[in-house]
């Protein structure tokens, strides 16, 4: 499988049913190696059950996966040190400290060398600001600083991929900033990250790809400036003169959605990409038309999100 | 990476730190120690002597040398305290492990399937031993302070030396590790079952005391040697002078057999096993 070379996570087909449930429906993810990959959807679309099999621990129901060039969970052994994890939020030990609680996590790799242990334990408390509270009982710990604890055993070994699932998930917006800035820095050393989360404002910034989910099924998948480039793009016109700006826009062709607020009307038109407006506006100029805003633009990546899962808080079934 | 931790030495003391360092486990194996302490202190503090043969095996022998509380300690707490402390930690393993969520990271990390139910194996073989050391121990220092020490009177009516009877201790404790083999196998394999560690706890006693029921019906006679709890009062024959080791041998055997059976069934179950928690 030549094509799965240049991806860090690839799968082809991989399904996953819980009884008579299909969770994950024949979906082929494919990371590049070296990308920040947001993998996105709403709480309940199957994110979580995807890198349960990615790593190993639940089966697939059908499909392949290759991880980090690695059939799974087949070629567990080889491909899960290279892999660190932080999967359905961080869980340790509460009557054990922070350190301990690493000490126990690395201890269980069959590849983690023993004499570099507390060293590395060090470093990946220090990446994730925790020293201070190293020898504190986890069960002392806030959610933000359990999730930086999880963050740091994803980062024991030197790592070619990194799986985060919601990893800002209980941050306040100051650490939710620190996560971000961790995933740039180790990006920036070429590891392979893929991060979930069922906000896309929190990862769109950091993402090179991201693939969308719903319903168990992914509806997009690409680099950023490809989805970007899916999106509808939109003429808007804002105006208080509602009905000569109607006309005009109709004589172009378009037929606007129409909206009022605090007197003003917002038209807002479909138009292909690369839409010249320049002729409307010069044409709305000459009529006289009072205009408050005109302007051609791209729905954002929210829009999309939206558009792809739905909006609210319904679980798609 | 050292030779060592291929084996997964790091993981099996990382297992035994994280078992004894555990409050419940200490105050487990605490309890086990205040067996012998109630046993000596109630015999010590009644003024009835009881008549040879009466109450339990050797509660009348321990008034008289104080090294019989050990023994004596050992039938009390074989039915149903020693089984209870060993459902706790064998139906913790993995359920425990997996209710906590710690599970996935072990599994991630990656500690791989039969190394870690092995590990746990050993972790609960390492709890027996030190609950079978602690009810020795706590006899004998206990004996030592109530009661007379000396040469020790037999079942078969001979006498050995106080330093021999060092030696049925440690004999008894070991027959009584090896008995409870069979019942850590069942208690992991139910262990995989479940997320609920309280659970598979509760049904590792509730098996143990059944068996122990069937083992009393006569009826049932031609299943009783093949019960796990069939000859875990068998130890009396390693106070035999010369020692008999035949139950030794069938216990053995026995507990083995369940080992191999319920380790399988947990073996198959864990390494299939999607993980949720």
């Amino acid at each position: 499988m030549s094509s799965a070379d240049n991806y860090a996570v690839w799968t082809s087909e991989l399904t996953k049913q819980f009884g008579g449930q299909t969770a994950v429906n024949k979906i082929n993810l494919a990371v590049p190696k070296g990308s920040v990959f947001g993998f996105l959807g709403p709480n309940g679309s199957g994110k979580t059950t995807t890198i349960r099999m990615l790593l190993g621990l639940a089966d697939a129901t059908s499909g392949e996966i290759e991880l980090l060039g690695e059939q799974m969970p087949k070629n567990s052994e080889k491909a899960l040190p290279r892999v660190g994890a932080l999967v359905e939020g961080p869980a340790f030990y509460p009557y054990l400290s922070g350190r301990v609680n690493l000490r126990r996590l690395d201890s269980a790799s069959k590849t983690a060398d023993p004499k570099t242990r507390e060293e590395r334990i060090d470093k990946a408390l220090a990446k994730v600001g925790l020293m201070n509270a190293a020898n504190k009982k986890v069960h002392k710990y806030s959610l933000g600083m359990k999730q930086r604890l999880g963050i740091a055993n994803a980062l024991l070994q030197e790592r070619d991929l990194l799986v985060l699932d919601e990893p800002t998930n209980g941050l306040d917006p100051q650490g939710t900033r620190e996560v971000r800035n961790l995933i740039r820095s180790l990006s920036s050393d070429g590891t392979t990250i893929l991060v979930s989360s069922h906000l896309l404002s929190e990862i769109e910034q950091l993402c090179s790809h991201v693939a969308v989910m719903s319903a168990g099924q992914i509806v997009a998948q690409g680099s950023l400036p490809e989805l970007q480039a899916q999106n509808q793009t939109y003429l808007k016109v804002i105006t208080p003169d509602a009905e000569k700006t109607e006309k005009i826009l109709s004589e172009f062709g378009l037929s606007p959605t129409r909206e009022t607020k605090l007197g003003l009307e917002t038209f807002l038109s479909e138009v292909e990409q690369g839409f010249d407006g320049d002729e409307i506006l010069r044409k709305l100029l000459r009529s006289k038309v009072k205009i408050k805003a005109f302007a051609v633009e791209q729905a954002s990546l929210e829009d999309r999100f939206v558009d792809l899962t739905g909006e609210g808080f319904d679980v798609v079934q | 990476m050292s030779s060592s931790n291929r084996i997964g030495m790091s993981l099996i003391w990382s297992e035994l730190w994280v078992l004894f360092r555990r409050w419940r486990t200490l105050a487990m194996l605490g309890a086990i120690a205040l067996i012998p302490v109630f046993l000596a202190l109630a015999v010590y503090w009644s003024s009835d002597t009881l008549a040879p043969g009466e109450g339990p095996p050797f509660l009348d022998r321990v008034s008289q040398n104080g090294l019989f509380v050990g023994y004596t300690s050992t039938i009390l707490a074989l039915p149903l305290f020693l089984p209870l402390t060993i459902g706790v930690v064998a139906g913790d393993t993995i359920a425990g492990e997996a209710n906590q969520g710690t599970l996935r990271y072990l599994l991630i990390s990656p500690a791989g399937r039969i190394r870690l139910l092995i590990t746990k194996f050993i972790g609960a073989i390492a709890f027996v031993l030190a609950g079978t050391a602690t009810l020795m121990i706590a006899g004998a220092i206990i004996g030592a302070i109530l009661f007379p020490v000396g040469p020790v009177t037999l079942i078969s009516g001979d006498v050995i030396s106080v330093t021999e009877s060092v030696w049925r201790m440690v004999l008894v404790a070991s027959y009584t590790s090896v008995s409870m083999l069979g019942l850590i196998a069942i208690g992991m394999f139910i262990s995989t079952l479940t997320v609920v560690p309280v659970g598979a706890m509760a049904a590792t006693v509730v098996l143990s005391g059944v068996s122990q029921i069937l083992d009393n019906i006569p009826q049932l006679e031609p299943i009783h040697e093949f019960l796990f709890t069939h000859y875990w009062l068998g130890f009396v024959d390693l106070l035999r002078q010369p020692a008999d080791f035949s139950s030794f041998a069938s216990n053995a055997i026995l507990q083995l057999a369940y080992v191999v059976i319920f380790g399988a069934l947990a073996y198959s179950r864990f390494a299939t096993k999607d993980i949720l928690s």
